[in-house]
């Protein structure tokens, strides 16, 4: 039992070691939300095409939130996965136009397509603030009621569609993808 | 051809360093002038320092190793209007905090909250602290403990002692 004490610092060491390896493998870039099981906080604002929007006319079924801004080129690479999901009818995409100038993101859905069913506009980035945002591209998984259950920060590409998106959907519909 | 180079190589790293080292100096001397402009007006000088106070306290979510004060990202720029508007709207620091809170959580603070999930960063360094004192008191008391017994060695030892030595001689 005396013995037991000089395995004291051998312990803390692997314990310590283990603590600082899980470390590096953790992005300090990465912030988790708070809204995670928080309803969509609450808004009136315009989309980028003009018209008024608020909390009601948001898809009453799940769907993605991306933030994204005509100035934002990582926006650029994930935007074939946001045109296939939406046009493919996997899921409805909502856009928030973070910190951009309407015109200017007028033109970038023209240029490369629109995957939104719309837009809010959010041109001074007051919006984003109460979602949390902090650059664009940043994802959002809200369900039918309206809570955010799911964020994922920077590139949506088809990858960590499959690896992130699909399970958490998958856990929100109740069902596992062994099923399918 | 070579040499010309060469010589056209050296210039363009002089010229990239000399700012470089410039800038370095400036930063170093002077930490406060890599503020932020903005032309925020406040009732009272005292709304003025509170906002100097909160935005370097609260942390740049976008840059993350910058304060508020000294980001130029854009959230950061946004989150300096918010504490502006609340601040000349009476909001008091605490409620500013908690709004900061509620959005980008414990990572805004510079100075984090003490909660359930924060009680290891504030008081772990106390602990480690504790527990190495404690081993040093440990090890100090055993050492003395073992200078105050009977070194001195018996006839038998001195004996077998002087045989060795005897026999190195």
């Amino acid at each position: 039992m005396s013995k037991l004490k000089y395995y004291i610092p051998v312990i803390s060491f692997f314990a310590l070691a283990l603590l600082l390896w899980r470390g590096l493998y953790l992005d300090p870039k990465e912030l988790p939300s708070m809204l995670i099981d928080k309803p969509m906080p609450s808004f009136a604002l315009t989309t980028v095409a003009g018209s008024e929007v608020g909390n009601e006319d948001l898809p009453d079924q799940i769907f993605l939130l991306n933030v994204w801004g005509s100035y934002c080129l990582p926006c650029l690479i994930e935007h074939p996965t946001l045109m296939r999901l939406s046009e493919e009818g996997e899921i409805p995409v909502v856009g928030v136009n973070y910190r951009d100038r309407q015109h200017l993101a007028v033109e970038w859905l023209e240029d490369n397509g629109n995957p939104f069913t719309f837009s809010i506009l959010d041109e001074d980035g007051r919006f984003g603030i109460d979602l949390g945002v902090y650059g664009a591209p940043e994802t959002y998984l809200v369900d039918a009621d309206g809570v955010i259950r799911f964020r994922h920060v920077s590139v949506l590409d088809e990858s960590v569609w499959e690896e992130e998106f699909v399970p958490a959907i998958a856990a929100l519909r109740g069902v596992s993808l062994s099923d399918e | 051809m070579n040499s010309k180079n060469r010589r056209w190589r050296s210039t363009s790293i002089l010229q990239v360093l000399t700012p470089i080292f410039v800038l370095l100096l400036t930063v170093a001397n002077a930490p406060g002038a890599i503020a932020q402009v903005d032309t925020f007006e406040f009732e009272s000088p005292q709304q003025q320092q509170r906002f100097r106070k909160l935005s370097n306290e609260f942390r740049c979510p976008m840059c993350q190793n910058t304060n508020l004060t000294g980001s130029t990202g854009g959230v950061a720029e946004d989150l300096r209007r918010e504490i502006h508007r609340m601040i000349t709207e009476g909001q008091s620091d605490s409620e500013i905090e908690q709004f900061m809170f509620e959005r980008y959580g414990d990572f805004i603070f510079y100075r984090p909250r003490l909660r359930a999930e924060t009680v290891l960063l504030w008081f772990g360094p106390l602990a480690f602290l504790l527990i190495g004192g404690f081993v040093a008191l440990g090890i100090s008391r055993r050492a003395q403990r073992a200078g105050e017994e009977n070194t001195e060695l018996d006839d038998k030892q001195q004996a077998r002692l002087k045989e060795l030595l005897g026999s190195k001689l």
